[in-house]
């Protein structure tokens, strides 16, 4: 599994006076079972890159490879893409709209023309997987709570069998104990299922925790594309910009600059406890 | 689709007819529009047309952006054309079985097809320069006298102002629950028309539970801020007439009068 995105461009309301270009001259490949995290400001074209990975728009400009095949090909089936890269909208539970939950997971693969019982033991898969239990499958999905919902919407999709799982801001909303149940959920997943993760968010902290691949957008252009440890060295150049860098990472480069020896790299809340936790040893064997 | 709806839509700005006081449009465009009832002739479209005409043209509104307009109602336009071109009786340039084309039915064609839509543009041209606040205000304050009736004016005019701010909202939701579930694989293109309707399901369910939601949330909203109704409720922005809006209804007169004078001013 491969996407590639050519020199893709992507303009709103083409010949009118608000034309806006929301992607210029992207190019980029997700290789297989990466896990990338997409960050930038609000309309910098972060939504739209999501949504010509499935085809769900058609770049204005420039091609998009799915397995190396071109998906705007006259004989390319977008249904099957649609089936083998999963989007998750943003408060993807805002689309649930049958009477009982397993029906609804149920809607994506029946969608894709699986036989009745793979749609029944995919959904029911799905469900397990997201940590749903049987106690609601026959439930409606209007009663269950918001963190039980965005489950529910996710095992729709993941229903479909997806090769690649793309979701908008997935833990929006979400407190604190469901969003790292979200997240943990896509780490099982891309080790377990050998899925491939894209997800967009705002926040530094959660791409530092969980993304092994960060991608800056600014303005409908990728502006820097790496590791996050790498990627989150250039703080300068992410504030000209409007981001920032995880808190801390904040915390340990301000100890740095009061000249504590806290090595460079430090993104999460482990690395930088972990690194305060050993210049404290030092120092105190050193005393001893 | 639901974006070639252009009447309710509003177009941003700075031109005199914009700035024109709500109540002078509101009341100008049903006078424009009884007017183009009450002529037959060539000399009364002319008028017409060229009032219109300049109005569009003051308004700074694109010609091609008010001719969308008339995309949704073009199947009538057509059909209406037709049936007076087909079916008016008079002199024959040919006949087809029951059908016959006359002169008169030409011209009745082409009267009956400008007359609609004039009336149309007419009204669009008063969206197109007025946002629905205002709108809305110029209204409630246009029909204050039927409070005598005890019309509840100030909470229709409210009903009406939400209604027309959660068009846009809702179109735009409409569009993102249908992206969504096409992801899913929902198909809402192809299949007979009874297929079609079923398969909109998906897109009917979510959006009536979210404009549920919204409208709970707009209650709260407004509750939360005192909101009690028309009583004793007064103006952020009070409508006043000025010298510009005067010289509008002068110039509604002046067209009123210029048809009147062109025109034989004939019942039908």
């Amino acid at each position: 599994m491969s996407i590639r995105l050519e020199n893709v461009f992507y303009i709103y309301g083409k010949g009118t006076k608000e034309e806006t270009c929301a992607l210029k001259k992207i190019n980029l490949t997700i290789e297989k079972n990466e896990f990338v995290g997409i960050i930038g400001h609000t309309g910098s074209g972060k939504s739209t890159l999501l949504r010509l990975l499935n085809g769900l728009e058609r770049a204005t400009e420039g091609s998009v490879y799915y397995n190396g095949k071109n998906i705007y090909d006259k004989d390319f089936s977008m249904k099957t893409l649609r089936g083998k890269v999963g989007l998750v909208f943003q408060y993807p539970e805002h689309q649930l709209f049958e009477e009982t939950v397993i029906k609804d997971v149920q809607f994506g693969p029946a969608n894709m023309g699986m036989t009745p019982l793979e749609t029944e033991l995919f959904a029911f898969q799905a469900l397990k997987d997201v940590g749903i239990g049987e106690e609601l499958i026959d439930v409606s999905p209007f009663l269950l709570s918001g963190g039980q919902k965005r489950r529910v919407a996710l095992a729709g999709v993941l229903a479909m069998k997806p090769e690649v799982l793309a979701l908008d801001e997935p833990v929006a909303g979400l407190d604190p104990e469901g969003k790292e149940n979200i997240f943990a959920l896509l780490k099982r997943l891309q080790k377990e299922r050998d899925l491939t993760i894209l997800f967009v968010s705002h926040s530094m902290e959660d791409i530092a925790e969980y993304a092994d691949r960060v991608i800056v957008m600014n303005q409908g252009e990728i502006v820097l594309d790496g590791e996050p440890h790498k990627v989150f060295r250039y703080q300068k150049e992410l504030g000209q910009i409007g981001l920032d860098v995880p808190v801390s990472a904040k915390i340990a480069n301000s100890l740095r600059e009061k000249g504590f020896a806290i090595p460079g790299d430090c993104i999460t809340v482990d690395e930088t406890a972990d690194a305060v936790i050993r210049w404290y040893q030092d120092r105190k064997r050193g005393a001893v | 689709m639901i974006r070639d709806i252009t009447i309710g839509q509003y177009y941003a700005a700075d031109s005199p007819i914009h700035r024109l006081d709500a109540r002078v449009k509101i009341v100008v465009t049903l006078v424009y529009m009884v007017s183009l009832f009450t002529f037959q002739d060539f000399a009364g479209y002319a008028a017409a047309i060229l009032f219109f005409g300049i109005v569009l043209a003051l308004s700074k509104v694109p010609f091609s952006y008010i001719m969308r307009g008339l995309k949704p109602v073009l199947f009538i336009l057509l059909l209406t054309g037709m049936l007076n071109l087909f079916w008016t009786p008079g002199k024959e340039i040919f006949a087809w079985g029951v059908v016959a084309v006359t002169w008169e039915g030409i011209r009745k064609m082409i009267y009956i097809t400008l007359r609609l839509a004039l009336l149309i543009l007419g009204a669009s041209i008063m969206t197109f320069t007025t946002t629905p606040n205002q709108l809305t205000a110029g209204l409630e304050r246009l029909l204050r006298p039927l409070k005598i009736f005890r019309v509840p004016v100030h909470e229709v005019a409210m009903m009406m102002s939400i209604a027309l701010r959660f068009i846009p909202i809702l179109v735009e939701e409409t569009d993102r629950i249908m992206k969504a579930q096409a992801a899913r694989g929902a198909d809402f293109e192809s299949g007979n028309a009874f297929q079609r309707m079923k398969s909109m399901l998906p897109v009917l369910v979510p959006l009536f539970v979210s404009a549920i939601r919204r409208a709970g949330e707009l209650a709260l909203a407004m509750d939360s801020r005192c909101y009690h109704g028309g009583e004793g409720r007064t103006k952020m922005y009070p409508l006043r007439y000025r010298g510009r809006d005067i010289f509008g209804y002068l110039c509604c007169l002046v067209y009123i009068a210029a048809l009147a004078v062109t025109v034989r001013i004939s019942p039908f």
